[in-house]
């Protein structure tokens, strides 16, 4: 069982949450001048990392907020979380 | 060669106090090349080996497991067996597998302990109702058994189940496939990797893949735990670890893995005789052999790798399953686990070629690749050797991403497999 640290309402119980899947895939601003691979990429392929994973949480029975949080797949550790609009942090060694 | 299991042998065997049984399979040194390398030793990597090596006369070739044969998902999953999917696609390729289940413990001379007990699908409301009649309908156009049970028939085979008005997820029906069943897992994998081994596979235990080694768009072997393996086929079958492995070659697949749970509970008196399955209460149920209750649950939403997943998703399933079968509310659990099921978006596998000639992959089983080993090892041999999909896995390339042609079974296959 996950203890979530939303970044609004603190730590609450995996069972509060929603999933939203991977993080950072935007929406490509003209899609009809995509090929088809291009939008298979977009739609369907994701990196599905063994190890850190930058995901998308919804707070659905709290405060209703999405957010963006860094978990480990492997240990379900989780890094950090960080707003919708943010960037995700760099560790000391500069990476995500 | 190795001596034929019989109940000769058996009684022979008992003679001299079981002292004298063969070693199953070999466990051989890796060679320097090969002429196929399957890695992943799981029950559809070594039924890949096993169809090579039979249909298509390669027998030079490796199936690299990195820990022990059988030890994923092979030996995770709840043991269903089954052919009643909606798409044509879909329905010829399980109905393949069934195929080849009905006769695989005499192919093999292997006891693949398969049971065609009947699967029961349930349905809860007119809306369950409505698409399980449709389904069943579907499901017969393809020559496949399927048929309709009304509430009184379903009571009748499930005595167990809660069909009162009352009840808490009333039985409005139910659709039934006679010849699905259970089959015991382990032994799947054991007698393909024995009959594999007869005809010259090497299975070759404890030997990771660390890197897929390229020349340009071509491979040309795999870096591993034990060394350097060359060949111009490299199959990758890491059910759960699909995205990971193809990750090496520089591939992306739209694929994402998940912990799918489930749980045996202490052994009673022979209860259930069949498999209940109900998608909209996401619960399975099937009693084993040994007397255990065999139940899943649906998948833990999160992206893991961890083979372990939340209490909640037990919570629910059990919750579940306590009102379809009140008698079990007092039965104690005795093992849960988790195995880690890669799913793709329209809940259909990937059996293809990819963009890297000579680099082959079969993969996003979800939450349902048991039932489809045998057939799948089959197709799966046709692609490699032919170096072209054979026409029941042609409609599970990795193109349909980018063509569009899904196949949609999220009904048959996202929740209850």
């Amino acid at each position: 069982m996950l203890l979530i640290p939303c970044p609004w309402c603190g730590e609450r119980d995996e069972e509060e949450f929603a999933y939203g899947g991977e993080a950072h895939i935007a929406r490509p601003l003209e899609p009809d001048s995509l090929s088809d691979e291009e939008w298979a990429d977009y739609l369907f392929m994701r990196t599905n990392p063994k190890g850190s994973h930058l995901e998308r949480w919804n707070h659905a029975h709290g405060c209703r907020r999405w957010f963006n949080a860094k978990r480990s797949t492997v240990t379900h550790t989780i890094d950090c979380v960080y707003k919708m609009d943010e960037q995700p942090p760099k560790d000391r060694k500069g990476e995500v | 060669m190795k001596s034929k299991y019989s109940i000769f042998s058996l009684l022979r065997n008992a003679m001299s106090h079981h002292q004298g049984w063969q070693r199953v399979w070999r466990s051989p040194e890796p060679k320097p090349s090969y002429d196929a390398i399957i890695i992943g030793g799981g029950g559809h990597g070594l039924a890949t080996a096993y169809y090579l090596a039979k249909e298509h006369g390669i027998t030079n070739v490796a199936v690299l497991e990195k820990g022990w044969i059988g030890g994923g998902n092979t030996g995770r999953n709840t043991t269903i067996i089954r052919s009643n999917y909606l798409w044509d696609e879909s329905a010829r390729m399980y109905d393949k597998s069934l195929q080849l289940y009905e006769g695989l413990s005499q192919d093999l001379n292997f006891n693949i302990m398969l049971s065609q007990r009947g699967v029961l699908n349930l349905a809860h409301n007119l809306g369950d109702l409505r698409e399980i009649s449709r389904r069943v309908n579907a499901i017969r156009l393809n020559g496949i058994d399927s048929e309709m049970l009304d509430t009184a028939e379903v009571a009748a085979m499930v005595p167990i189940l809660d069909c009162s008005k009352n009840a808490r997820y009333p039985v409005l029906g139910a659709s039934l496939q006679r010849r699905g069943g259970v089959a015991r897992h382990d032994g799947v994998a054991w007698g393909f990797a024995r009959a594999a081994d007869e005809r010259g596979v090497d299975i070759i235990q404890n030997c990771e893949v660390t890197g897929i080694l390229r020349d340009g768009d071509t491979v040309t072997g795999v870096e591993t735990t034990r060394g350097v393996i060359n060949s111009a086929k490299v199959a990758i079958v890491t059910a759960g670890h699909t995205s990971h492995v193809a990750a090496m070659a520089g591939i992306r697949l739209p694929i994402e893995s998940h912990p799918l749970q489930a749980m045996v509970s202490e052994p009673v008196k022979p209860i259930l005789d069949c498999v209940v399955m109900s998608g909209a209460v996401h619960a399975y149920i099937s009693q084993s052999d040994r007397g255990e209750m065999v139940m899943g649950a649906g998948i833990d939403h999160f992206n893991s790798y961890a083979q372990r997943g939340s209490l909640g998703v037990v919570e629910h399933q059990m919750a579940a399953v306590t009102k379809l079968m009140p008698i079990l509310s007092r039965l104690r659990l005795m093992r849960q686990w988790a195995g880690i099921v890669d799913t793709c978006p329209d809940a259909s596998p990937i059996v293809s070629k990819t963009p890297v000639q000579g680099l082959y992959v079969n993969g996003g089983w979800g939450t349902g690749g048991f039932k489809a080993t045998p057939g799948s090892g089959w197709v799966f041999a046709h692609t490699i050797a032919q170096d072209q999909p054979h026409p029941l896995n042609a409609p599970f390339s990795l193109e349909r991403f980018t063509t569009g042609a899904l196949i949609d079974e999220h009904g048959a296959a996202a929740v209850a497999h």
